[in-house]
């Protein structure tokens, strides 16, 4: 498979994981190699077990010939309240089964299978990091959820009734069904005030929950980060250009913090410019503004773009004695293009020896090699000017 | 050139008493006021030319302050002053009616300049606010509802490129070979752009960036 080829290899080596397991982790291995939720397998092992007994026997066999998957974690535990569902889901089955007979085969056997699936995805939502998962995320999750839980419940209810027709004990059933269901109303009619004022405290003590890890966020990033930089700042009184550097890199990293989109720090090529940037302020002292419009992902010839600007970022810092260098960055759909500029001394493009370095070969060098190109606009006094341009291949 | 009267908007003491002490000498400052209430009290009173307003206050922030004071027929105009970056709160003030908006960082003489820009009704725009404005009106591809508004012309964008790339008004005058009152021209039809056209995009678009 050509298409993916960093991802998981097509076919991994079937293997137990030890942690979520709920018996032995057989049917959690073969469901990651089917890429299948392990939910289904678990119930094609129980329904196989509860109509011919076919299902622990594949069960025992794969136990025996899979190795366990190596691995690190601790957390080798099992979830007891989802083995005793299982157990539970499964005898309960066996014993209408045989009760009925419908174990031996014939349409009885189907509204217990259907039964069985709608019940064990509702037993299904008490997995522990279903439920995290389920109080924090979003509100589609939640209706995602919802669904589940809807499909188990009219699962159940198709199976019983079938189970019904099939013993012909429907018309029995009615009276008994009326009466539960009355029952159930009133139950829920008593408990409704009590369960919604219930669900409220959740939610309330939920937001607290949130409001309190951000709090706790922003108190080990203050710690962390400010006044360290605090305590740096007054032991380097005496040297402006130190505490200057100090406060420019802290002001920065706060800003990033508090108003720049959560991006890698290498993926795309407006975050990587910022880092680049970052560290030649760092290194030379002089604040660097940037701009940028637009991102996309980095590549090759856009990596050499970012040498370029580095290149060019540091001789605006080292020697043009600006006090601030800025540094725009635009994307457009087929072209992407990077000014960096300074208001400093400038200088006079012939007057640099056909041998140095940085500007011929790291700035318009670099750029030409690798289909790019690079203009530099200067002049004694009137600062410097580079641009830098780079097809994107789409 | 008369002097501008100009009132502080900020809840930082420190940084108001900062700002007087830089400001030139063409900038008369009348007063100050830390929050909102009195801001909007103090400019019905004072009636300033500029007010320099900060974006994160107690009691609404600067938003709170341009829509009491704009909504009661004042024609009092606000430079916007703040250490945010946020895209939210850059095109949130100038939605709210701000005529510029800089960033604490700039110096002395290019704030006294900025507000002497916007006691003349230009508008006055920071690198990064033009960055943002050339992002916003690029991100939507959807067509726009009402192209004279919904969209920048080729000159516009040329100027907010040059803004964005550190150039002074004086400097994209003379790079587009264009009076340095064009370029002002150019700026405020941007300003207008960006205060009037009612896409929404705009003000999702900003939303949107914080959280990507």
């Amino acid at each position: 498979m050509s298409e993916i080829p960093d991802a998981i290899p097509a076919f991994p080596k079937l293997t137990r994981p030890m942690s979520g397991r709920v018996v032995a982790g057989v049917a959690q291995g073969a469901a990651d190699q089917l890429r299948l939720d392990p939910v289904v397998l678990r119930l094609a092992f129980v329904l196989l077990t509860v109509l011919d007994g076919l299902g622990i026997v594949a069960y025992a066999a794969l136990w025996m010939f899979t190795s366990r998957e190596p691995s690190e974690r601790v957390d080798r535990g099992r979830d007891w309240g989802q083995v005793a569902a299982y157990g539970l889901v499964g005898f309960v089955l066996a014993a209408l089964g045989v009760l009925t007979g419908a174990a031996a085969g014939g349409v009885a056997t189907w509204p217990i299978a259907i039964g069985g699936i709608g019940s064990l995805i509702l037993w299904q939502q008490a997995d522990p990091g279903r439920r995290k998962r389920w109080m924090n995320t979003t509100v589609g999750q939640v209706r995602q959820t919802w669904v589940r839980s809807g499909i188990g419940l009219l699962l159940v209810v198709v199976g019983a009734i079938g189970f019904l027709v099939a013993q012909d004990q429907l018309a029995q059933a009615g009276t008994g069904l009326m009466f539960t269901a009355v029952v159930v109303g009133g139950i829920g009619l008593i408990a409704a005030p009590w369960l919604a004022s219930l669900w409220k405290e959740l939610q309330k003590e939920r937001t607290e929950r949130i409001r309190q890890e951000e709090r706790a966020e922003v108190a080990a990033h203050v710690h962390d980060s400010v006044l360290h930089t605090l305590t740096l700042i007054q032991r380097n009184a005496n040297d402006p250009r130190e505490v200057t550097r100090l406060a420019r890199s802290q002001e920065r990293e706060l800003r990033n913090w508090l108003y720049q989109p959560k991006q890698d720090a290498d993926a795309t090529l407006a975050a990587a410019v910022r880092r680049v940037a970052a560290e030649e302020e760092d290194a030379h002292g002089v604040p660097i503004e940037i701009v940028c419009v637009g991102d996309c992902e980095l590549d090759e010839s856009l990596s050499a773009l970012l040498h370029a600007a580095r290149q060019a970022m540091v001789n605006a810092a080292k020697y043009s004695e600006s006090p601030v260098v800025s540094v725009y960055l635009e994307i457009e759909p087929d072209e992407v293009t990077l000014f960096v500029r300074d208001r400093g001394k400038g200088f006079t493009l012939d007057d640099v020896p056909e041998d140095r370095m940085g500007i011929r070969q790291s700035i318009i060098g670099r750029m030409e090699r690798n289909g790019g190109s690079a203009r530099v606009k200067t002049a004694p006094g009137e600062g410097t000017e580079i641009m830098l341009t780079m097809k994107r291949n789409s | 050139m008369k002097t501008v009267r100009v009132l502080i908007v900020d809840d930082h003491r420190l940084f108001r008493s900062g700002v007087r002490a830089e400001l030139g000498p063409s900038i008369q400052v009348v007063g100050e006021a830390e929050d909102v209430e009195t801001a909007v009290r103090t400019i019905a009173e004072l009636e300033p030319d500029v007010v320099l307003l900060d974006v994160h206050m107690p009691g609404g922030g600067g938003q709170e302050v341009l829509r009491r004071v704009l909504g009661s027929g004042s024609q009092v105009r606000f430079l916007a002053l703040s250490v945010s970056d946020a895209a939210e709160d850059v095109i949130g003030v100038i939605r709210g009616g701000a005529r510029g908006y800089v960033t604490k960082t700039i110096n002395g003489t290019e704030l006294t300049d900025a507000i002497g820009r916007v006691a003349e009704g230009d508008a006055v725009f920071s690198p990064r606010l033009a960055g943002f404005v050339l992002d916003a009106f690029a991100s939507t591809e959807a067509p726009p509802i009402d192209p004279e508004l919904d969209s920048l012309t080729t000159r516009e964008r040329e100027v907010l490129r040059l803004i964005a790339r550190g150039y002074a008004y004086k400097e994209i005058a003379k790079e587009l070979f264009i009076s340095v009152k064009t370029v002002e021209t150019h700026v405020s039809s941007v300003l207008r752009k960006l205060q009037l056209s009612n896409r929404h995009e705009l003000s999702r678009w900003a939303t949107a960036r914080r959280l990507v």
